[in-house]
């Protein structure tokens, strides 16, 4: 499989990121060598392997449903480019 | 007067505790090492004044009586690990001047062992990279000089562009280069498909990646959650166990951390090794594998056998599959991990018009080259119509190369031996120009245990024709470490060290 330059825009719109048009050539033809190295795996049969979940065999350890941390909004806000009254900043998203 | 930057954890310990010298002596002598250093860029930042506060509350409760296992040990943090007030970057401008209002679970506890810290060290950004040159604060130098490079030439290099110098590998090449050069006594370090044991095997020194659970990652910068594992990097095979005893344990804030004690790994040092399987699995002979890899990888098993250990050939039919699997997996789960660099919470944010604009200029700008190819990849094959095609395909294949391990430990084998990388450590710039894949290969040898979640040590087996250390892999059963240091002592104990001889 490979990818074109417009697969190339679509995939980096999705992820959120800005890709001058000068960049797509050259991220298209490295994207589709990982590709093609990657179409190796066409040849493995996987008819009735499920696939990994969890990489150590265990379930999810249990805990009380309690409040175990919280009340430091000074602190989590303390990084934020903009915040204000323990709030992140934005631009306005609703009109 | 001992030269204290030329000792081990384990000889610093022994010193610290007959009263030969104080952790602030043995910290400051590693504070003027490292500026002294700086042209080699192993860290991105220094913290002398918590470390020499640190080292007087060690000084302060040895007096005491109080003496934790690395008590007065100075020790370089990679830069994947939050620490508490001191900058945190992964070494991405994206996280800009982040610095974390908490501590990783694993530096917490080193501290509460008795650690001190030195300062953050560089690695590849977001630890996606196998010779530490993604990094934002550019590349590292491998304390090792080039074939037939005169020291002068070394220093002109250094002050130069560097190009023609080596890479130390990477992703945790900060903190392997930081080790070879006596910038610590030892380093955290992290591995997702060989990154603690590629640097390890290109600077002659001692690397593990523990079994996936056995650290906690709470508090380390995410790459690919899967796969990430903590573990140290030292001088020897000992010290890497001290570390990883103190790294160690259960965490209820990881829940993929496993609930099981910590054994004391420094007893498994010395343990005789007489009668154990050791596997060769032949898949790992690979086209065009340097005749002295090849050379390297017999005279480790000689070693095994001269110590009573049975080798016999194993076969691993998978193996081939880790590394295109794991460009898979790793940018798939790399890609949402990262979605929370949006320039909102924190780190840079450029402005947009609006929400979208703002996201989209943030990440174009905060995120190099790599990490944006990683991104597109993982988005990519998770994206609707692809994610049957490669992601679930991929987590099946893991499934069937997890089970080529349990058949041959079913079998037996107690472990397994294998070179640790393709090569010794390549020029700065070297691959630049080179399509991915090139750089990709160097975890050929590594990537199969984070696929499997097992425990892999990395450590010398020798050097190649000019003198550049090489590297070997025991991979152990899952929360085997202990053998995986019994079979490294026997190994380290005929190879020695393999020391880098300093000339910057």
């Amino acid at each position: 499989m490979s990818v074109d330059a417009a697969t190339i825009r679509r995939i980096a719109r999705l992820a959120r990121i800005d890709l001058p048009e000068a960049d797509v050539p050259a991220i298209e033809g490295e994207i589709n060598a990982i590709l093609g190295f990657v179409a190796e795996l066409d040849e493995v049969d996987v008819r009735g392997i499920a696939p990994m979940t969890s990489v150590m065999p265990m379930g999810l350890a249990m805990r009380e449903d309690v409040v175990s941390d919280g009340e430091k909004a000074a602190a989590v806000t303390k990084n934020a480019p903009q915040s204000e009254d323990g709030y992140f900043l934005v631009p306005k998203v609703v009109e | 007067m001992t030269d204290l930057l030329a000792l081990t954890l384990d000889d610093a310990r022994t010193g610290l505790a007959k009263g030969d010298f104080t952790a602030v002596e043995i910290t400051k002598a590693h504070l003027d090492a490292m500026a002294a250093a700086r042209p080699l860029n192993a860290y991105v930042l220094e913290t002398p004044e918590q470390a020499l506060a640190m080292a007087q509350a060690s000084d302060a409760r040895r007096a005491k009586g109080e003496a934790g296992r690395l008590e007065g040990i100075p020790l370089g943090i990679k830069d994947l690990f939050a620490t508490e007030g001191v900058r945190t970057t992964a070494c991405s401008r994206i996280l800009g001047d982040f610095v974390p209002p908490y501590e990783s679970t694993v530096t917490r506890q080193l501290w509460q062992a008795g650690a001190v810290m030195l300062g953050k060290l560089n690695n590849d950004e977001f630890a996606m990279g196998s010779s530490n040159e993604t990094s934002a604060f550019g590349p590292v130098v491998n304390p090792f000089l080039p074939a037939n490079w005169s020291e002068a030439q070394g220093r002109a290099a250094l002050a130069g562009d560097k190009k023609g110098l080596l890479v130390p590998g990477g992703s945790s090449g900060g903190s392997a280069a930081a080790v070879a050069a006596n910038l610590c006594l030892g380093a955290t370090a992290t591995d997702t498909g060989g990154s603690i044991r590629q640097p390890a095997a290109f600077t002659g020194t001692v690397g593990i990646k523990p079994t996936y659970g056995r650290c906690s990652r709470w508090g380390i910068v995410a790459f690919a959650s899967s796969l990430d594992q903590a573990g140290p990097i030292a001088k020897t095979v000992k010290d890497c166990a001290a570390l990883l005893t103190a790294m160690a344990g259960y965490d209820e804030r990881d829940s993929t951390s496993v609930n099981q004690a910590v054994p004391d790994y420094e007893a498994a040092i010395g343990r005789s090794v007489k009668g154990l399987t050791i596997g060769i699995p032949k898949e790992y002979r690979v086209p065009g594998m340097p005749a002295e890899i090849e050379a390297l990888w017999r005279k480790g098993a000689e070693m095994l056998r001269a110590a009573g250990a049975n080798i016999v050939d194993v076969s691993l039919p998978h193996t081939k599959y880790a590394l295109p699997a794991y460009y898979i997996v790793a940018p798939a789960e790399a890609s949402s991990n990262l979605a929370r660099y949006d320039g909102v919470r924190y780190g840079l944010r450029v402005p947009g018009k609006d929400i979208t604009a703002l996201y989209g200029k943030t990440r174009a700008e905060g995120f190099g080259r790599e990490v944006k190819r990683r991104i597109i990849i993982g988005t990519y094959v998770l994206s609707a119509g692809y994610y049957d095609a490669y992601y679930l395909k991929a987590q099946k294949i893991r499934i069937l190369i997890k089970r080529d391990f349990e058949e041959v430990y079913a079998a037996g084998v107690d472990a397994i031996l294998t070179p640790a990388t393709p090569s010794a450590a390549f020029g700065i710039a070297e691959k630049v120009n080179a399509d991915p894949v090139e750089m990709y290969l160097n975890d050929v040898f590594t990537v199969t245990v984070n696929m499997a979640g097992l425990p892999g040590l990395a450590l010398p087996g020798g050097t190649d024709a000019s003198g550049l250390p090489l590297g070997l892999q025991l991979i152990g059963r899952p929360f085997d470490e202990e053998t995986l240091f019994s079979l490294g002592a026997v190994i380290e104990d005929q190879v020695g060290r393999i020391g880098a001889k300093r000339w910057w």
